[in-house]
């Protein structure tokens, strides 16, 4: 047993970072994740581990990058507009094949956007983000708990596919406070990371290291196919062993309904006001938003069930769930102008989506 | 004389850094380009200090990232304008290390101004190797930061013009005003005696790092025959009759201590 303390998920990221075996953090002031940057500002220099307040988010990726091509495990956090920043460095990571662990605690957008929370980017990170092809398995943490222990898993699997991992977070999850159980979490074994640069004289082979991202320039891969056959593979082995979904009460549901993040809370609360009234209802809750489920959703529809998609944007993770069901069921959605307010301080309540799940039960 | 005995005499005569990587499979470097000496400075003085082994190059994107290939030591190739912010890092992770960067003009000044103005004010104890060309080069000649006024490049067709385009950057003299900076100084390569001198600005640079004082920086001018339009001797006069009257060469900060 850890210990059991009262957090928020964006301390439970730091907390879980620490846990993770995480030895940098860069970090640059944007609301809604400035705790997550202040945590790692107080709790890392006692750590003895390296904490830098960078001169912008293109500075903290870029410092992951090198963090990371120097061997440890390094992290940076940020938000949404500071996200669109870093994409240009996460495809060269993807090129380069360099592990790091890129927490994005959403706010609304589109541009400057409000500070407050929203689901918005859900495109940009289950699609890589950045220029060419590459893909990041992206972990959506639905409470202050999860927040500690997917960041774990996030650290992980960049190892194991040294690849980006993002975790996905909304400044609803990242300021909620609950009891967390912080505790280690053991993956297993990870591959050593001799390709690593720390001057030549360090390595047992002697030979130099050479970390870049131009693939077949500097001889990396014999040519630029057989980089992309390699990332390919990469892509099909992380769809094929990283799928994590949650399943309540779907077993003889009608309607399941989709979501991640804070509105999968809500779509939770909403299935059981549901049940209650004796509507079959359950809830698929994404926590790899990439891979996605779109076999269990493909399976589902063809068994004739509805589906409601419950999100805070106007319709992303709706359009992967209609190419999963191909025309064979409607697919219905809550989205953010159902917000029980209009100002940036609106949620879409279970309330609102119980109306919506009686409207179609009708 | 056959021309590969031409050659081993040369070798023989000035030596070869066992740090440089001969270029078996061809050399990338435009005939008269003279970014490869920037290469084989780091290479004698990495040798000189025994210091090849536990070094870390960073390298820009353009025509300094090929120098990566040519220096047997670790190094890692970045994103545009990026090295400060890659060398903060491992020189984080790997403080005994020296861990340098090699850039060009336009990949410090334009592009890499946000990451330059990071590692100066938190004064990091990494050294900066800036090739000034006042060009840029790998993409076919456009207007950098540092061309001159009046210089003709494909992006200013008639000459860089001042309402326009403003005014040449100099970075070691911008440089040496930061109060994290240890040392900052101007070489070039256009006459062997610039050439030894630049050496001493970029063995004292990496001496500075090693004191673990603060950032040092070393620019060198460097000439593009193709795209100056000129030959490399011509390239060499311009250098001195241009570049020079404008970059002026010698040291603009060399401290011990910053208190």
């Amino acid at each position: 047993m850890g210990e059991r303390i009262f957090i928020e998920g964006n301390v439970a990221i730091g907390w879980g970072a620490a846990m993770a075996g995480c030895e940098a953090f860069f970090g640059y002031p944007i609301t809604p994740q400035n705790e997550i940057t202040e945590w790692f500002a107080h709790e890392f220099p006692k750590m003895g581990r390296i904490f830098i307040q960078s001169q912008s988010e293109l500075g903290s990726i870029n410092m992951v990058y090198g963090a990371a091509a120097a061997g440890v495990r390094a992290m940076t956090s940020t938000s949404s507009p500071g996200w669109s920043l870093m994409q240009e460095t996460m495809s060269d990571m993807a090129n380069a094949e360099l592990p790091g662990v890129i927490v994005n605690v959403q706010r609304g957008g589109p541009g400057g956007g409000p500070i407050r929370h929203a689901q918005q980017d859900y495109f940009q990170c289950t699609r890589g983000g950045g220029h060419g092809d590459y893909r990041n398995i992206v972990l959506a943490p639905a409470s202050t708990q999860e927040c500690c222990e997917l960041v774990q898993l996030a650290f992980y699997l960049a190892d194991k596919y040294r690849n980006p991992v993002v975790v996905m977070s909304d400044a609803i999850v990242g300021r909620l406070r609950e009891t967390v159980e912080v505790k280690k979490i053991e993956f297993g074994r990870v591959p050593d990371k001799e390709w690593a640069v720390k001057g030549k004289a360090n390595h047992k082979d002697g030979k130099r290291r050479l970390v870049e991202h131009a693939g077949d320039l500097f001889a990396r891969y014999p040519s630029y196919q057989s980089l992309l056959q390699r990332l390919e593979q990469k892509i099909k082995q992380m769809q094929e062993s990283e799928l994590r979904y949650e399943e309540y009460r779907v077993e003889d549901a009608k309607l399941i309904l989709v979501a991640y993040g804070y509105t999968a809370r809500v779509a939770k609360e909403a299935v059981n006001m549901a049940r209650a009234e004796g509507i079959r209802a359950g809830l698929v809750r994404l926590i790899t938003a990439w891979p996605f489920p779109y076999q269990l959703i493909r399976e589902k529809a063809y068994q004739g069930l509805g589906f409601l998609v419950v999100e805070d944007c106007l319709g992303q993770v709706v359009e992967d769930v209609r190419c999963a069901v191909e025309g064979h069921t409607e697919v219905h959605l809550v989205n953010i102008l159902d917000r029980h307010i209009s100002t940036d301080g609106g949620m879409i309540l279970p309330d609102r989506v119980f109306d919506k799940i009686k409207e179609i039960n009708e | 004389m056959s021309k590969e005995a031409k050659v081993v005499t040369k070798e023989l005569v000035a030596g070869r850094p066992k740090l440089l990587v001969p270029q078996t499979a061809g050399f990338v470097y435009c005939p008269g380009c003279q970014e490869p000496l920037t290469a084989r400075v780091i290479a004698e003085v990495l040798e000189e200090m025994g210091m090849g082994g536990q070094s870390i190059g960073v390298f820009d994107i353009g025509c300094n990232s090929f120098l990566l290939g040519m220096l047997d030591i670790d190094a890692v190739l970045t994103p545009h304008g990026r090295p400060p912010d890659m060398a903060t890092a491992i020189k984080r992770v790997h403080p005994d290390n020296i861990v340098f960067t090699v850039q060009g003009d336009g990949g410090l000044l334009s592009i890499g101004a946000d990451p330059l103005m990071g590692v100066l004010t938190r004064a990091e104890k990494i050294t900066i190797i800036m090739q000034n060309n006042a060009i840029y080069g790998t993409t076919g000649g456009q207007m950098a930061p540092t061309s001159l006024v009046g210089q003709k490049t494909t992006t200013t067709p008639k000459g860089r013009d001042i309402n326009i385009a403003g005014f040449p950057a100099h970075a070691a003299e911008m440089i040496a005003s930061f109060k994290g900076v240890t040392y900052s100084a101007r070489g070039a390569f256009n006459t062997p005696a610039n050439y030894q001198r630049t050496k001493r600005y970029v063995k004292t640079a990496f001496q500075k790092q090693m004191n673990k004082v603060g950032l040092s920086f070393v620019e060198v001018l460097c000439a593009c025959p193709p795209n100056w339009h000129l030959s490399p001797q011509d390239c060499l006069k311009w250098i001195k009759e241009k570049m020079i009257p404008e970059f002026p060469l010698g040291e603009f900060k060399n401290v011990n201590r910053i208190e």
